[in-house]
């Protein structure tokens, strides 16, 4: 689960990680309100209005119809106010969000970091996330900070740094020194650093997150260590033990569809093909959207069922997949090993008749235990139901509906 | 032969006497699974499907020679009874479970560094030795014994793959399902690597999936090392990178784990790679007889 900065960064604050402060506004008068409180509280007076939605390229993107970029610094709390009735309610379109953008509807407004001081502020990256290969976290970091993690990684690959976390005994005091060193730092920035790092690594296990994404990480003029961006997605699987996160979920960060089918425990995916799919299991899943394109279509969706694909299920995912007007044909594929296919092709029928309004042709492709009392079922329903047993025939008629 | 498990092997049900763990103990004793007994702490003493419970792992092993485990418990204490088992001194582990907390795994593998186990899953089918032994989910009856060992990230794709092989003739020495999730015990490699060593594996099916990197490390494996003809499928030639496609570990996070890649490598390293899921079975019998 992905959540915003401004969240992220409360969580963080828990943990004792220094962070650029500020106050979450929903309105143009709250962001004026927050804009003076951030010069009251932290004797800011510029602050840096920041739209929240859930996307990186924030500074970089731009709301659809105007030149208003998505993270702005306001000198006073009336220019506050103004950047933020520009940003609230428009649609921020970012390198992450693709051409239809994201809608802006709460802002941060956050203190100025940028403050003159005796040294130069420099900025750099740090992430937490599990390396795959090791089966451990890794911390990602680099002095080349503010930038994109990926181009630095294609460019210059040697100045990005890992150090990987042993489960057992967690990060240890000479790790943290150890990316304190290689980052360049010395002095109180040093100290701060190695504070920053040990705080970082505690939150980041302590709410059972996916990954942590710092960027930039920033060394202000006068040697502080905060974190000025955060990006924060947590482990779905470890929600239960984190009841307060619920909480934190943002409904209109997702697609709505996706959001409907979570409700009938569908796991579903909106893509924008024109075929439809609705399969059980998600390797197959993924293998019936591969079958689509090969046969000449493009899938509209990634719907895994689950283990029990009946009438009610079937129903509901007929209905989610119809949602989408670009979908021209809709291929069930179902392997039943527990579950019967009799079973689900009566499911079929049943929800088929249920909806009544299908214009659509529906191709099932049952396969497995009684699946040839299945075809019968759907060959004698009278419905405009394609039915196959092997995959093939299914992808052949894929094909065939297609091409009209 | 086959690997890990066969008719000798005896099986402890660990969450024997809740809901799945009842259903799937069920199929696995009418399928002729040596099913011994199951554990269900607190339970110890009675008998549940004619076998006794008990209240440990420990007291399982001893009360019945237990050597291989499957894990029906919920994700909160699925992570805890891995490493019940291991400690027991179970040799194969295989957790059903799915929805596991990937820092529980983190914890699991550490603790299963210096343990002498192999475990399988979690978020999978299980492994099932054709007319032997079948522990795990999956439908036995598209098995056949015979001689493909299969090794696939997914239940209902293997199931797809099997189903083909069965019908072509082509029966399978060992079916393993290594399991979806970021974390896992048994890899591709490891399951390939076991096939090889394997007399009676004539010929492997290798299935996997976006994301992660194992995929390229068996195929790297294979071509160093491979003796036997390998047949490979990746699912998500279609799937958006940055999505999760349903399995916690199915997500594009890079350049290096979308299926084209990962099929790129694995035809450079000599492995049969099919385009379709359909042609899977085809395509393993027409290597073998081509």
């Amino acid at each position: 689960m992905n959540i915003h900065e401004y969240q992220a960064k409360e969580i963080l604050k828990t943990f004792g990680v220094a962070v650029q402060n500020g106050f979450v506004a929903e309105t143009a008068e709250e962001a004026k309100a927050a804009a003076e409180r951030v010069k009251t509280e932290y004797d800011s007076s510029w602050c840096v209005v920041k739209a929240q939605i859930h996307a990186g390229g924030r500074g970089k993107g731009k709301v659809m119809g105007s030149e208003q970029r998505g993270v702005q610094v306001a000198k006073n709390p009336e220019q506050a106010a103004e950047i933020a009735s520009n940003l609230l309610g428009g649609t921020l379109v970012t390198i992450q969000t693709g051409p239809i953008g994201k809608l802006v509807s709460k802002v941060l407004v956050a203190q100025d970091v940028f403050y003159p001081g005796p040294n130069e502020p420099k900025e750099y990256y740090m992430s937490v996330l599990l390396d795959r290969t090791t089966k451990q976290n890794v911390i990602i970091y680099t002095t080349e900070g503010g930038m994109d993690i990926e181009e630095v990684a294609e460019h210059s690959p040697e100045k990005i740094h890992k150090e990987w976390i042993n489960p057992a005994v967690g990060l240890q005091g000479f790790q943290a020194r150890k990316i304190a060193f290689n980052l360049g730092l010395e002095g109180t920035a040093f100290k701060e650093m190695v504070k920053f790092v040990s705080a970082l690594y505690k939150a980041y296990d302590a709410t059972d997150s996916a990954m942590f994404e710092i960027n930039p990480v920033l060394k202000t003029s006068d040697d502080k260590i905060i974190a000025v961006d955060a990006k924060v997605s947590l482990d779905d699987n470890a929600l239960f033990r984190h009841k307060d996160f619920a909480a934190l979920r943002d409904l209109s960060e997702e697609d709505p569809t996706e959001v409907e089918a979570g409700n009938y425990n569908l796991n579903y995916v909106k893509l924008d093909g024109n075929v439809g799919c609705m399969v059980n299991g998600a390797g197959l899943a993924m293998a019936t959207m591969d079958i689509i394109k090969l046969s000449g279509g493009e899938p509209a969706n990634f719907l895994d069922v689950g283990g029990t694909a009946n009438a009610e299920t079937v129903e509901a995912g007929f209905r989610i997949i119809m949602s989408d007007p670009n979908v021209k044909a809709i291929l069930i594929n179902i392997f039943g090993g527990i579950v019967r296919c009799d079973r689900v092709a009566n499911g079929v029928v049943e929800a088929y008749r249920k909806i009544g309004d299908i214009q659509i042709p529906i191709i099932v492709r049952l396969q497995g235990t009684n699946a040839e009392e299945a075809k019968k079922i759907i060959d004698e329903s009278g419905l405009q139901v394609f039915s196959a047993i092997a995959l093939k025939e299914a992808a052949e008629l894929v094909e065939k509906v297609l091409k009209g | 032969m086959s690997i890990l498990v066969n008719k000798d092997s005896k099986i402890v049900v660990q969450g024997f006497t809740g809901n799945e763990g009842t259903f799937h103990a069920t199929q696995m004793i009418e399928y002729g699974t040596n099913v011994v007994g199951g554990v269900t702490p607190g339970k110890g003493g009675s008998l549940h499907l004619d076998r006794p419970v008990f209240n440990t792992v420990q007291e399982a092993v001893k009360g019945t020679g237990a050597n291989v485990s499957i894990i029906f418990v919920p994700p909160a204490f699925a992570a805890d009874a891995i490493m019940e088992a291991a400690d027991a001194g179970i040799k194969v582990i295989v957790c059903i479970t799915e929805g596991i907390p990937t820092k529980d795994m983190v914890m699991v593998k550490a603790y299963l560094s210096d343990k002498d186990c192999t475990l399988i899953g979690p978020n999978c089918p299980g492994i099932i030795t054709p007319g032997e032994a079948k522990i795990g989910i999956m439908p036995g009856f598209i098995f056949k014994k015979g001689h493909i060992g299969v090794v696939s990230k997914s239940g209902t794709l293997t199931y797809e793959a099997v189903d083909q092989l069965t019908k072509l003739g082509l029966g399978q020495s060992t079916a393993i399902g290594i399991g979806g999730d970021p974390i896992i015990g048994t890899t591709t490699k490891e399951a390939v690597e076991m096939f090889m060593n394997d007399p009676d594996t004539h010929g492997i099916v290798m299935i996997g999936e976006i994301g992660g990197g194992m995929e390229a490390e068996a195929a790297r494996w294979i071509k160093e090392h491979g003796t036997k003809p390998v047949v490979g499928f990746i699912a998500g030639q279609t799937a958006p990178p940055g999505r999760r496609m349903g399995h916690a570990g199915a997500i594009v996070g890079g350049k290096d784990d979308t299926a084209a890649a990962k099929m790129a490598i694995m035809a450079e390293c000599g492995i049969h790679v099919v385009d379709s899921p359909a042609e899977i079975g085809q395509k393993m019998f027409d290597v073998l007889n081509g």
